[in-house]
């Protein structure tokens, strides 16, 4: 079932009329109306009547994180102050936010970006959403909370944190579904456990979305096995939107990124070169409906590649293929880069492991991975945890060519997580 | 046949560990028989025989700790020169490993035994059935 079956199945020739049609009008308006476009096109000597096709974006500026935050707060608007209905910030690990501002029209696309995405993972009137992310500066929480209530879904506007209270929700709305950080989604398996609940018998839930902090394949596949539900793969970020720009449909083989509102590329990150589909980059996004603070070429860090294939599920927008990393996330130990979810990953298939766990950076050539034990499969047995430890030790090494050093803990010492988790502890002093 | 049963539990080599663990079994009234370590160096495995080892686990997991209740084998020992040798022997032409095992004693010196960890007692008592030994 789609949401909006004209624009999700719109011809590929028909998709890229629109896309230069929404293109051509979006540069237009940031060339006469944001000082920063205007200067920064002068610069390079382009006039919106420059671009002739899509693939003329190339010859635009990029737009990078620094760039918001050297503007912030109001110096990429493209309408007046007084248009803007809403602003969300993210977080920046140092000093300010980056500001991201929303008029009326701006706030119902999104909300309609997540409709789609909704209805496209089987959501429908008569479902229950319960919304653990937390409600505030932070986009996830609302956006999805506007969506939702776009599809007709009944919201429980739960935020994160108190677990006990959130089953009781879960049991007695009859939640069929979870907007939840995947931290929490793992620390949730565990209490539930704990509590004796079976999942597939004393809730309702029938799927889960997870955003705000990445994770592994195998974390996904983890929490649909615990809970009995899928789990689809989305993607987004407060500079698009929030949630909502890419996600999964019933295939759960990459993400449909909505074409007819965001341009997608993927550059090298190294020469800013735009790379063929299919290979791995950074991915740049341009918005193409947004009114209050448009963005040309936007840099995002995260990488990963277009799937130019068509979809069987019939949406001919291009899908891109889960992140491979985030690149603020990755770390270097011995010269080797290392993401995160790499490690989430090869931990989540271990057994015997619990699902908590911390990296810690201690210089340029040793990192620790400190895992808790699984309660419950601990047999007194020394050689078995020694095993357990090796095992560990091994197969990371095999996944990031690094050998780190595993400490084994015990379950409930590493601090717990009811929202985004702090899974880096980086005590280099560079 | 009697069983003997230990608790395990798990410790990361940060002081202090005993000290808790002991106060949680002297408030709940409970009589440690033997105590042993096994470390890994980053981390090892307390291990305690007590007077009520159900009781003992109970409360050791309602205090946090990570626990096992496992049973051992227990070979009875003569207290003369010789004698965990010649146990030493029989348990080895029978093929269990002594990797884990600690000597505990009862009844002021009167009676002692070898305790050894083996994944299944029965299974052990079955191969070492034609040895001269005597079991708790
Ligand atoms: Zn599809």
């Amino acid at each position: 079932m789609f949401w909006d079956e004209e624009l999700e199945t719109i011809s590929q020739n028909k998709l890229k009329e629109l896309q230069l049609k929404r293109l051509r009008d979006t540069i237009g308006r940031v060339y006469f109306n944001v000082p920063f476009y205007h200067k920064k096109f002068k610069e390079i000597n382009i006039k919106p009547d420059d671009i002739k096709s899509v693939d003329d974006i190339s010859k635009l500026p990029f737009t990078t994180r620094q760039d918001i935050l050297d503007n912030y707060p109001t110096g990429l608007l493209a309408v007046s102050r007084d248009e803007m209905v809403r602003v969300h910030t993210s977080s920046g690990t140092t000093g300010k936010p980056k500001a991201i501002f929303f008029t009326k029209n701006d706030i119902d696309r999104a909300a309609d970006l997540i409709a789609r995405c909704l209805v496209m993972t089987g959501m429908r009137k008569n479902d229950v959403l319960q919304n653990m992310m937390t409600y505030g500066l932070f986009t996830g929480a609302l956006v999805m909370h506007y969506g939702a209530e776009k599809v007709g879904i009944l919201i429980v506007p739960a935020g994160p944190g108190n677990t006990e209270r959130q089953i009781l929700l879960m049991k007695d709305f009859k939640t069929t579904a979870l907007h939840i950080t995947p931290s929490y989604a793992l620390y949730l398996a565990e209490y539930i456990k704990s509590k004796g609940i079976d999942p597939t018998k004393d809730l309702y839930l029938k799927r889960a979305y997870l955003g705000a902090e990445p994770y592994s394949e195998e974390t996904r596949r983890k929490i649909e096995d615990i809970f009995g539900i899928d789990v689809y793969n989305s993607y987004g970020l407060s500079e698009m939107n929030g949630p909502g720009v890419a996600f999964e449909c019933e295939y759960k083989e990459g993400m449909h990124t909505w074409e007819d509102n965001f341009v997608v590329e993927v550059i090298d990150p190294d020469t800013g070169e735009v790379l063929p589909d299919g290979q791995k980059g950074e991915l740049v996004f341009t918005t193409l409906q947004r009114e209050g603070m448009p963005l040309i070429r936007y840099r995002t860090r995260d990488i990963s590649r277009i799937i130019p294939e068509r979809c069987p599920c019939g949406r001919t927008h291009r899908r891109i293929e889960r992140i491979f990393g985030r690149s603020d996330d990755m770390f270097i130990v011995k010269g080797v880069n290392i993401f995160p979810q790499q490690i989430e990953n090869v931990l989540m298939s271990i057994k015997g492991v619990a699902m908590n766990y911390q990296i810690v950076l201690e210089s340029l050539d040793n990192m620790i991975v400190r895992v808790e034990i699984a309660k419950d499969l601990f047999d007194g047995n020394v050689m078995h945890l020694v095993n357990l430890q090796n095992r560990i030790t091994e197969e990371l090494r095999k996944e990031i060519l690094v050998k780190p050093k595993v400490e084994l803990l015990e379950p409930g010492t590493l601090p717990v997580s009811e929202g985004k988790a702090k899974r880096v502890i980086d005590n280099r002093t560079l | 046949m009697a069983q003997l049963r230990q608790i395990s539990i798990f410790a990361e080599n940060k002081p202090g560990k005993i000290e808790k663990i002991t106060k949680v079994l002297a408030d709940g009234g409970i009589n440690i028989l033997a105590i042993s370590i096994s470390s890994s160096g980053d981390f090892g495995v307390i291990k305690f025989i007590v007077d009520k080892p159900d009781e003992a686990k109970d409360l050791l997991i309602k205090n946090g700790f990570t626990v096992s209740l496992n049973e051992v084998l227990a070979i009875e020992l003569v207290d003369k020169p010789g004698d965990l040798h010649r146990v030493a022997v029989a348990l080895l032409r029978c093929g269990i490993n002594i990797e884990n095992a600690h000597v505990f004693v009862v009844n002021e010196r009167a009676q002692s035994y070898l305790i050894v960890e083996v994944e299944d007692v029965d299974e052990a008592k079955k191969k070492l059935a034609n040895e001269e030994l005597r079991f708790y």
